[in-house]
Parts: structure tokens; C-alpha cells; sequence
């Protein structure tokens, strides 16, 4: 025992040295604005909750539906969502943008709820059509004076994460008690996306 | 691996603490210290996403054609962005066309994404293209003519070497689930790019 622990020891030793060796320049004075255009971009898809639930129900779903919807959705959804954002960039206004997410979650909450099948083509129609309205809203959200490139490249990669949350807690449809979890998500999101809906309204 | 022994573990750790304690500058500020123009080159590329993200795209988008365009975009990427980048040298600094550089995210992603069969010849020229283009903009971006071919040297190599170890890894993925991973960062790098032509278009 006293040999493997001295062991594990001097490879710490080693692995510290080599990286006491390999020191990186610190690269303390990045392009102005890149390093908070990418956390800023990052964050923007995961600070609302109601664009939270829509993506993680898409993983969900995609997750029930298994394969091929369940990496179609998650190809098609960051470029559907994309192309709305960059509608809303560009001033392009489509109206009921509000409605229509706290529609995507009532409608996907309840999809997962229900275990509706329908064709894939029609899957992914009713995924993309409210793709475009998160996309928008982003869009028109989006902060001035930040680094356009990594920006956008935070913002995708925070989408595609939220959809492997959902594909990930999907996963566990293959068991018995998974499905009933999966289905009992699908319902408060659901409940999520009336609350949401009621707000707009409001 | 043998296991360290009584005697072999102080000469470790007195090892580690005499290197430790005679450390080589960290170099942290590239601008005043200089790592020489080689180096400065990689850098340049390494820390320029709207470089390295579309040489990515058309790595992963080679690879998961096969070897044979693996190899061509090996060598024809490189070749053609060294020579744009000798084009570039005598030109004034440029910062490049944001709308072009949306629009290579949004080709080379899209082709992978969708899982195009793009003939080698397209390829081909997809290369051509994104090196010269590419390369002309670092070229005159360069500055300082008497490192700046040198550096330019520097940078094509870590394309190559990009290049190398991305189309590599793809041409040997075979589960089916590891190419739809490729084809989901091609999605992203396309979204990336869609979003970009929004920015460049953004009204005020």
C-alpha cells in the first residue's frame, strides 16, 4: 500500500513539474470584448427560463422519439433557432414571438407528456417553427458592443448543451420508472409554459 | 512502470523543488518579450476563431469524406493560404469582411452538417479558396515585413497541423453515433455563422 501511495506521489510530482515546465503565457490583454462576448453569449440561452424549458423538452422529446429525431433535432434546432436570431438581428419583426414560446413549451411539455409519435417530418416542422421564435427573441435581445464571432459561438454551444440535458435525462427512457420520470417531466414543463403563456397574456 | 522505491523519492522531491525553484521566465507578454516570429505566427492563427473554426469545418467536413480528401485538404490548405498570404504581405493591414467570414461558418458547417457528398474536386477548390482568402487577410494583417514571412511560415504550419490531427480523427470515427457528433459541431459552426450575418446586418 505504502509503495502504490508513493507511487501515485511522485507521478503528482511529476505531473506538477511538467506543468510548472510548460507554463503558458498568460494572455492577460484579450481583443476587447471577446472573452465577455463568449460568457455573455453563453449565458443569454440559459438565464430565461422559459427558453430553458423549450430546449431541454426538445432533448426530451427527441430522447422519447429515438432514432433518427433524436440527433435530427438537435442538427436542425441551433440552425433553425440561428436563422430566427438572425431575423431578429436584422430588424425583421415577426409578431407573437412571446406567445409562441410559452407556446413551444406548453405543446413540447406535452408531446413528451403524451408520448405523441407523430412523422418525423411534422416533428421537426413544429420543433423548427418555434425554433425560429426563441431564435427571434434572442435576437432581438442581443447586447451591443460585444465581440460578434464569440458571441454567437457561446450562444449556439449553450443551445446544443441544453439539448444534451434533455437527451441526457431522456436516456432514461429505457427503463420502466424512466419513461413514467420522462413523461412527469414532460407534464411540468408543460405546467412551466402555462405559467409563461399567462405572463404574456398578462 | 516499476513502483518508486524508499531511495528514489527524495531525489524526486528534491528534483521538483530545485527546478521549481529555478524557473524560466513565463513569457506571458507576447508583444514586449517576443517568442520569435515562428511562434508569433502559430499564435496568431490559434487565437483567431474566424480562422480556426473554418479550417475546423473543413478538417472534420475532409474527414468524414475519407482519407483521400484528408490528404488533398492536407496540402492544398496550407499551400494556397501561404500563398495568399506572400500576396498579402505587401498590402495595408485589413480586418477582412465580416459577411465573408459568416459566410464560411455557414458553408463548410452546413456541408457537414447535412452530410454532403462534396466531390473531391469541390473540396478541392473549397480549400483553394479558404486559403487564399484567409491567407491574404493574415498576410496583410502581418505588419513588420522583415518577420512577417517567417511568421507567416509559422502559421501555415499550425493549420497544417490543425488540419492533420482533425481530419485524422475523423476519418478513423465509425460509430455511427461519433459522426452524428461531427455533423452536430457542423450544425453549430453553421448556426455560428447565421447569427454572425445577423450581427453584420444588425439594425441600429
Amino acid at each position: 500500500m505504502r509503495t502504490v501511495r508513493m507511487h501515485a506521489f511522485a507521478l503528482g510530482l511529476a505531473i506538477f513539474t511538467l506543468a510548472m515546465l510548460r507554463a503558458q503565457p498568460a494572455l492577460a490583454h484579450p481583443q476587447k470584448g471577446a472573452a465577455v462576448g463568449f460568457v455573455t453569449g453563453f449565458l443569454h440561452p440559459i438565464s430565461g427560463p422559459d427558453h430553458v424549458l423549450a430546449m431541454v423538452a426538445v432533448g426530451l422529446w427527441g430522447a422519447q422519439l429515438g432514432a433518427p429525431a433524436i440527433w435530427l433535432l438537435p442538427v436542425a434546432f441551433p440552425m433553425v433557432m440561428a436563422f430566427g436570431g438572425m431575423l431578429g438581428l436584422m430588424g425583421v419583426p415577426i409578431p407573437g414571438v412571446e406567445y409562441g414560446i410559452a407556446a413551444s413549451a406548453i405543446l413540447l411539455g406535452a408531446a413528451v407528456m403524451f408520448e405523441v409519435r407523430p412523422p418525423l417530418g411534422l416533428a421537426a416542422a413544429l420543433v423548427g417553427f418555434f425554433a425560429i421564435c426563441h431564435g427571434h427573441a434572442h435576437g432581438t435581445e442581443l447586447p451591443p458592443n460585444q465581440s460578434a464571432l464569440l458571441y454567437s459561438m457561446g450562444f449556439v454551444i449553450a443551445t446544443g448543451c441544453l439539448h444534451g440535458v434533455g437527451i441526457g435525462i431522456g436516456s432514461v427512457y429505457q427503463w420502466t420508472w424512466g419513461q413514467k420520470l420522462v413523461r412527469a417531466a414532460g407534464a411540468v414543463i408543460s405546467v412551466g409554459g402555462l405559467f409563461f403563456m399567462w405572463q404574456a397574456l398578462a | 512502470m516499476n513502483p518508486v522505491t524508499r531511495t528514489q523519492f527524495p531525489i524526486c522531491v528534491a528534483t521538483t523543488v530545485l527546478i521549481t525553484i529555478c524557473p524560466a521566465p513565463a513569457e506571458a507578454h507576447l508583444n514586449a518579450t517576443g517568442m520569435g516570429p515562428v511562434y508569433d505566427g502559430m499564435a496568431h492563427f490559434l487565437m483567431s476563431p474566424e480562422d480556426v473554426v473554418p479550417v475546423l469545418a473543413l478538417a472534420l467536413l475532409a474527414g468524414m469524406r475519407g482519407a483521400s480528401y484528408g490528404r488533398r485538404a492536407l496540402f492544398v490548405l496550407p499551400a494556397a493560404w501561404l500563398i495568399g498570404g506572400f500576396v498579402g504581405l505587401p498590402e495595408s493591414a485589413t480586418n477582412g469582411s465580416a459577411v465573408l467570414s459568416a459566410m464560411w461558418f455557414l458553408l463548410l458547417g452546413g456541408l457537414l452538417a447535412a452530410d454532403v457528398q462534396v466531390p473531391l474536386v469541390i473540396a478541392t477548390l473549397l480549400a483553394v479558396v479558404l486559403g487564399l482568402d484567409k491567407g491574404y487577410l493574415n498576410g496583410a494583417g502581418m505588419g513588420q515585413p522583415e518577420t512577417a514571412a517567417i511568421a507567416l511560415v509559422g502559421l501555415v504550419s499550425a493549420v497544417f497541423v490543425m488540419i492533420a490531427v482533425a481530419s485524422a480523427f475523423v476519418v478513423t470515427l465509425r460509430a455511427e453515433w461519433a459522426r452524428i457528433a461531427v455533423r452536430v459541431a457542423g450544425s453549430w459552426i453553421a448556426a455560428s455563422g447565421l447569427l454572425m450575418l445577423g450581427w453584420a446586418f444588425r439594425a441600429t
